[in-house]
């Protein structure tokens, strides 16, 4: 039976759609663990982006964080804060933060460097305060890359997030790591086929964003092909 | 110029690829078969394999039932950390794995025959040599044993008097249990508890195999009863209380290699029984401390076990 | 870390392990993706499905498409190494288009005037001169894949990965911090040595400005300040600046 068999029979099962252990309830907590992991990251990494971009400073910082991140592996992390904490409530939260925070940081800080430096100089030369400079030229300036950095962060705790039921998370990972252990292949097929659809959709949702938020002229600007 | 350097650079790539895939090749891959389950393994033939389940404790048994053979002189390789029984007992049955330790009592009412009423362990036993199939015989039990088990807090013990199983009753309601993923579905785990004791829990929560993340979900009170093996080191470092059986939900449990018939010679058998012969609760129970609590490696703790009780 | 050479033949073997699941994806991307990507150069129709392609498999969770895979290789070697592959195409095929279309239509005249055939200056022009880009691909999809192996542990094969599984049983973190350096430090390593064959490849390149260089570690193409790859997220024609994403 192929792939598709399997997580079609489970996906059509509506028992898999109610109770404790039901889709939307899975769904929800991962979507609510990805949520806070985002919103911590996006606090201290973007601040600090914007920060680093704007005086020109720690590229090379910035060079060895994005190398290190591509290198730590999620699982480890994951298992080491969970030993580390003997299981408390943090265990999950901190890996999630921490390996959402490097694309969000390199990216915005990427994005405020490449901002044009004549345009920085025309606004100091107005006469703006640093801040305002940063307000009004660069963070429109560098919002496709922001949202970029963002994008690629939220994708990055989905599937963390996933990982992290190994630890006793709840969420959609949940599907695959009891699948596994009860040697369901039809749980671990349908869990997967929502784990893709969530990530796409998260995808997806970017580029909506990306559209509305972002100015027309700045979306063209940013294109190549 | 150029193709020189790219052709260089590619065959040293090649090359690493290859060095690399010679010295992995102890670990072996489990084959894809055409069957219905994608999960289990198909047959091949060879050495001896020696299998694991997915906790310490069976990779210690598999390594020292590993050490032993290889003492007597038999061909053997090892493959660790399967999986779950559902898991692993499809490949054994095919012969894509030869040994695997076992627990009695587990394997028949989880693998073998999930109506078995049979608890002790020469019941068990029979049982399981009546309903094996035909390619899969155990060996000699050894005294050890090592049972699944309801365990609570001592605080939670004292408070609500309990002392066996059923004395859950006056909470279960609003109680969460918590265990392997697979107690969800298991004969003697959720459902025994149903049918046997007549207890319905709030819900369940999957943690692990008797380890870390199910002893602090315990401790924590994220879950208030847990399924814990009874060799599990921190009952005692931790003070928990493991509820007695008096029904005998949970069967037998005595360590029992389950082999591949064409794969079991006089030889292995023999081996295999001698350790049986010298294995007992106590010793595992002190094993497993020097693997969590110590952080012994499997080898030198096996291979201890094998030179003190003279099987070398 | 004595623990780490005490068990050293256990630790050897699963980072043989890791090297081979990691490695043999890249090899196998390198190889479809530099024919994939001058099609997709020559023949402007088929890059943005295939683009769209990449970006997809670029932002599924890897142990979403280990169990996938499930169904059709069981639980060996191949279920981690087939989508490896896809990952690494996925990040390559990008950068060896950019990589392509980075070279300066000067030099490209120049070998037409030279009477070069298509086929010659794609290899022996365009080709060479796309490798600082090519090589920045392969060092992500290089260093991505060492550490994705580990994930790989929960179907049973994860190279070093076994490491964190038997860590958090037997509360060890030693054995996890084993894991995690090792792994790191391979990447690292392998990284090192990707950036020597660039140089090696690539003796004509003066010594960068520093701004290159770091554009070159994040991923991003030279020359074009535009469409990088970085480890996650795909373009889909836009967005411009490093990309940086970890394993997932």
């Amino acid at each position: 039976m192929s792939y598709f068999n399997f997580a079609w029979q489970w996906l059509t099962s509506s028992a898999n759609w109610h109770g404790s252990d039901g889709i939307p309830e899975r769904l929800l907590q991962h979507l609510e663990y990805t949520g806070i992991a985002l919103a911590i990251a996006f606090v201290i990494a973007v601040p600090v982006g914007l920060a680093m971009g704007h005086y020109r400073r720690g590229g090379f910082a910035v060079v060895t964080v994005a190398n290190f991140a591509r290198a730590l592996p999620t699982l480890g992390l994951l298992v080491l804060i969970f030993v580390l904490t003997s299981g408390s409530f943090v265990s999950w939260l901190i890996p999630l933060a921490f390996l959402a925070i490097p694309p969000m940081l390199v990216n915005t800080y990427e994005g405020v460097l490449g901002v044009d430096r004549e345009l920085t100089d025309a606004a100091r030369g107005m006469g703006m305060t640093e801040w305002q400079i940063l307000r009004k030229a660069e963070i429109p300036v560098a919002l496709p890359l922001i949202l970029l950095g963002v994008r690629t962060s939220a994708i990055q705790v989905v599937a963390t997030a996933t990982i992290a039921a190994y630890i006793g998370l709840g969420g959609l990972g949940r599907y695959i790591i009891d699948g596994l252990a009860r040697s369901e292949y039809n749980v671990v097929a349908g869990g997967a086929a929502v784990i893709v659809v969530l990530a796409l959709a998260v995808q997806g949702l970017f580029m909506l964003l990306r559209v509305l938020i972002v100015p027309v002229g700045l979306r063209k600007q940013a294109q190549t092909s | 110029m150029f193709h020189k350097k790219t052709a260089a650079v590619g065959l040293a790539a090649v090359a690493c690829v290859a060095v690399a895939a010679c010295s992995s090749s102890g670990g072996g891959s489990k084959s894809g078969g055409g069957s219905s389950n994608p999960l289990s393994g198909s047959a091949s033939s060879g050495t001896v394999v020696v299998g694991s389940a997915n906790f310490p404790e069976d990779e210690l048994l598999a390594q020292i039932y590993a050490d032993a053979l290889q003492s007597a002189g038999v061909k053997v390789s090892t493959k660790l950390n399967i999986g779950a029984r559902e898991v692993y007992y499809p490949e054994l049955t095919k012969g894509a794995i030869s040994v695997i330790p076992e627990y009695n009592g587990a394997l028949l009412t989880t693998s073998v025959d999930t109506s078995s009423k049979a608890t002790s362990t020469a019941e068990v036993n029979a049982a399981l040599k009546a309903k094996l199939p035909s390619t899969a015989t155990i060996l000699n039990s050894s005294a050890a044993q090592d049972k699944d088990s309801i365990t609570v807090t001592q605080a939670n013990a004292t408070k609500y008097h309990l002392k066996s199983i059923s004395d859950l009753s006056s909470v279960a309601k609003t109680w969460v249990i918590g265990g392997p993923s697979e107690f969800k579905t298991r004969a003697d785990g959720i459902v025994g508890l149903k049918n046997v004791y007549g207890l319905t829990f709030k819900s369940f929560s999957p943690l692990d195999e008797s380890g870390p993340i199910t002893i602090s979900a315990l401790k924590s009170g994220k879950v208030q009863a847990a399924d814990i093996f009874t060799t599990t080191p921190q009952i005692i470092s931790d003070k928990f209380v493991s509820l007695a059986d008096p029904k005998n939900m949970f069967a037998a449990q005595n360590v029992t290699p389950l082999v591949y018939k064409k794969a079991a010679s006089a030889k292995v058998i023999s081996t295999l029984n001698a350790v049986s012969a010298k294995l007992t609760t106590a010793e595992l129970l002190e094993m497993d401390k020097q693997l969590t609590i110590n952080h012994a490696s499997y080898t030198t703790v096996a291979s201890n076990f094998i030179s003190q009780q003279g099987l070398k | 870390m004595s623990w780490a050479w005490q068990n050293r033949d256990l630790v050897g073997h699963y980072l043989g392990q890791n090297v081979y699941i990691a490695l043999l994806p890249v090899l196998f991307g390198i190889i479809v993706s530099v024919p994939v990507g001058v099609i997709c150069v020559r023949y402007k129709w088929t890059w943005p499905p295939i683009l769209s392609l990449t970006s997809i498999f670029y932002a599924l969770p890897s142990l979403a498409l280990y169990t996938v895979l499930i169904a059709y290789t069981g639980l060996t070697d191949w279920t981690v190494i087939i989508p490896l592959t896809l990952f690494s195409l996925s990040v390559l095929i990008p950068n060896v288009v950019d990589g392509l279309r980075s070279v300066p239509r000067p030099v490209e005249q120049a070998a037409v005037a030279m009477g070069f055939s298509s086929l010659r200056r794609t290899l022996q022009v365009e080709l060479p001169l796309a490798v600082p880009v090519i090589m920045a691909g392969l060092r992500v999809a290089t260093v991505s894949s060492i550490s994705l192996v580990s994930v790989g542990q929960l179907i049973g094969t994860g190279g070093l990965g076994y490491l964190f599984t038997d860590g958090e049983q037997r509360d060890f973190t030693t054995e996890i911090y084993v894991g995690l350096v090792l792994i790191i430090v391979l990447a690292l390593v392998l990284d090192g040595l990707l950036v020597l064959a660039r140089r090696w490849l690539t003796p004509w390149e003066p010594r960068r400005s520093r701004q290159e260089r770091r554009r070159a570690a994040t991923g991003a193409p030279q020359g074009t300040g535009a469409v990088p790859v970085g480890h996650h997220g795909g373009h889909g024609g836009h967005g411009g600046g490093g990309h940086v994403g970890v394993g997932h």
